[in-house]
């Protein structure tokens, strides 16, 4: 049997989780490959439609990663990602997502490790999910 | 008018000033015991008699209190000499231990006193001058001191010879106080607090005021206000009295200087790794366990030894000195699991130094590895073992303590498995280089990352190492990373260049990335206004709708996610742009 291969977006900002998965890049660090990033000037330019439609259509896990509270680039940005992404996690159980689905981490632009880490962890909670298969829920 | 005139020079006569201040504003040298600027003249040691002459007639006044009327006055005239011998003389009887007195007699040719010096005046240094009184009662106004008795039996004590109560151990006394003759330990028995000196250490004291290092910019004293007398009991001002431009003035403040910049450098350096917490070497108990920076000191022409490399606990020369590499560094179990990288290459300079100023001692590296990679470093290193001597011994140590007045190391060396106890007179550890303390507070406030560690990250590792994430932000020297002079050198004028680079453009440049609106779809609503944290939105009070001011909005897109109707976008990173990249990352091999 093939393994699950789960289909993970990534949602990462420019100034600090995107540094950091570059630092774990040019660190010739591994990690799980079953992901495809977008880049965000900040994690706050994220609407949570985005996020709906990507599990609509087929992502199994999405991963927000923004700077460090108080590090954010843009002043605020990663507050109001945080209300949004709380509140979201809130609603999603309603549309028949697992919250854990969801997952927010704040990845400086020092942390590849930790950038690293996360996503194996993060990759790992989707496999035991399993498969989102939205698309047999509609009518 | 006549003229006042000392030693042939002739001045106006100023009769508010004695004739030592106007001797003193022009130079001319009359020897004083019993004076000090920031005490009313007393006249009690008369060591700074005069001849005044005056409408032909000859006295003998001291200088000190004699008003700077008109007449002549010689400082170092035949009867000046004779009466300041005879003093000597009798000053030598009362005071024979002083070593200052015996030098002043000395120069005005007295060895022997003709006077008899009584058994139990052996060993007096005090000369019974009275400042030490005065300056406690006038300047420090606590009166802890005082005299008794009268004539020869005369001297300085506390009231009935008990440990002072109302001594402050300002140690005004033992500052003042011309022959050494009195210490505040004779006059209390609280604890005395001496001010170690930041520079130095804890090497050497300092005072309540003083010049932070030699080089410091502005080159000008500062104030102690946690020790100063006059800030802590509102006393003392000596040094306001001892100022003759009058510079002094107590009530400057610490302020902040607000500039407008159009780049910033961070240059915030490093600090040592805290030898308190290093238990097996210690926890910094030990007079002679000192760090690198400590021994960079000792061997300062200009530090607390003057060059000559001393131990701190005796001020003896050492004649085995161990130094201790890495400590803190390279040994991510216990503390910093980083390389210090300078660390090799001072603990040789250190080591040969040594060698150099004590040609009999012996110099020990305990190290493990050696990292000399940089241009003619490897070749110091032979140098330092083969022409100096430095034995280098390749292990970690296990435990530094003190016995018998020796520094004991114990180490091992891994080349011939053998344990080894040296028993040296000091010991220098090269402590872990570890980032500013404030670095962290001054990284949030600049919006730059820093690592693990607290050193500031730069925006690429390889490609842009002298910038940071953040626009018009440049790193220098270790407060990016551990790194010796010409590195940081190198990166700092690395970091100017790029500042020059950026002021030399007519224009700045901005990402086209900006927030727009839709009017149409706009509804007027506001929360895009009050979610930019720029104040690049506002609410257009005629058309209803929101503007974007495109020269303040940075394309975080805050808003944009906020706006209910989507009548905001973000130039070139469109709602539909981001549904497309989805689409893609969708359609990729995977699920």
């Amino acid at each position: 049997m093939v393994d699950f291969e789960p289909k993970i977006i990534y949602f990462i900002c420019k100034w600090c989780t995107s540094a950091g998965a570059d630092l774990a890049g040019t660190s010739r660090m591994e990690y799980n490959p079953f992901g495809v990033p977008i880049r965000f000037f900040c994690s706050s330019r994220l609407d949570p439609q985005h996020i709906l439609w990507a599990f609509k259509n087929g992502a199994d896990g999405v991963f927000v990663g923004g700077c460090h509270p108080g590090d954010c680039h843009y002043q605020d940005g990663n507050y109001k990602t945080r209300r949004r992404i709380l509140l979201l996690k809130r609603i999603l159980p309603q549309f028949g997502i697992d919250d854990a689905r969801l997952r927010l981490e704040w990845i400086s632009a020092a942390e590849g490790k930790k950038f690293t880490q996360l996503v194996d962890k993060f990759t790992d909670q989707i496999k035991s999910l399993g498969p989102l298969n939205l698309k047999s829920l509609e009518v | 008018m006549e003229k006042l005139i000392i030693d042939g020079i002739e001045t106006e006569p100023d009769p508010s000033k004695t004739v030592l201040e106007v001797a003193q504003e022009l130079g001319i040298h009359i020897p004083t015991l019993c004076y000090h600027r920031s005490l009313s003249p007393y006249g009690a040691c008369r060591i700074c008699t005069v001849e005044i002459i005056w409408r032909g007639r000859s006295r003998l006044r001291t200088a000190c209190t004699y008003p700077a009327w008109e007449g002549e006055v010689k400082t170092n005239s035949e009867p000046v000499r004779g009466a300041r011998k005879l003093l000597l003389e009798l000053m030598l009887a009362e005071a024979p231990a002083s070593v200052e007195i015996q030098e002043l007699a000395r120069e005005y040719g007295v060895e022997q006193s003709r006077f008899k010096v009584g058994d139990e005046k052996k060993d007096n240094r005090c000369i019974q001058c009275g400042l030490c009184v005065r300056m406690c009662e006038d300047v420090m106004g606590v009166s802890a001191l005082g005299h008794k008795n009268r004539g020869y039996r005369r001297s300085v004590t506390t009231p009935f010879d008990r440990e002072s109560d109302v001594c402050t151990t300002c140690g005004a006394c033992e500052f003042i106080c011309p022959t050494g003759a009195i210490t505040v330990k004779q006059i209390t028995d609280r604890p005395v607090t001496r001010i170690a000196s930041e520079f130095e250490l804890g090497l050497k004291e300092r005072p309540c005021i003083y010049v932070p290092f030699p080089q410091a910019v502005p080159n000008k004293p500062v104030i102690d206000r946690d020790h100063c007398m006059f800030f802590q009991n509102d006393a003392c001002r000596i040094c306001e009295a001892v100022c003759q431009p009058q510079a002094i003035d107590y009530k400057q403040e610490e302020k902040i200087v607000d500039e407008e910049v159009g780049a910033i450098v961070v240059a915030t350096g490093y600090e040592l790794f805290p030898l308190e917490q290093i238990g097996e070497y210690g926890s910094g108990r030990y007079k002679n366990v000192i760090t690198g920076l400590q021994f960079e000191r000792l061997l300062s022409a200009s530090g607390p030894t003057a060059g000559e490399v001393r131990r701190p606990s005796d001020w003896a020369i050492p004649k085995e000195v161990v130094f201790v590499s890495c400590v803190g560094s390279r040994e991510p179990e216990l503390y910093k699991p980083y390389c210090s990288k300078i660390c090799c290459m001072y603990t040789l300079k250190h080591a040969m130094l040594y060698k150099h100023r004590v040609p009999d001692g012996q110099p020990y590296v305990f190290y493990i590895d050696v990292r000399a990679g940089g241009k003619g470093y490897e070749e110091f290193y032979q140098r330092g073992i083969e022409e100096d001597g430095v034995l280098y011994l390749r292990g970690k140590v296990s435990k530094i303590f003190e016995e018998d007045g020796k520094v004991v190391v114990w180490g091992v060396d891994t080349l011939t498995g053998k344990k080894v106890e040296i028993a040296a007179d000091m010991a220098v550890l090269a402590s872990a280089i570890v980032p500013s303390e404030d670095a962290k507070e001054l990284a949030n406030k600049l919006k730059m990352a820093i690592d693990e560690h607290g050193f500031m990250t730069e925006a690429h590792p390889k490609l842009r190492p002298v910038e940071s994430l953040t626009f018009a932000v440049y790193l220098a020297g270790c407060a990016q990373a551990p790194k010796d002079i010409p590195e940081a050198v190198a990166q700092a004028s690395g970091a100017a260049s790029k500042v020059v680079a950026l002021f030399s453009e007519e224009e700045l440049h901005h990402e086209p990335t900006i927030a727009t609106v839709d009017e149409d779809l706009c509804s007027g609503c506001g929360v895009c206004v009050s979610v930019c944290p720029y104040d690049a939105r506002e609410h257009d009070p005629e058309k209803h709708v929101a503007k974007v001011n495109e020269v303040l909005c940075e394309g975080c897109g805050s808003c944009i996610a906020a706006c209910p109707s989507s009548a905001c976008q973000l130039v070139n990173f469109k709602d539909c742009q981001i549904f497309e990249m989805l689409k893609a990352a969708m359609s990729e091999k995977g699920s």
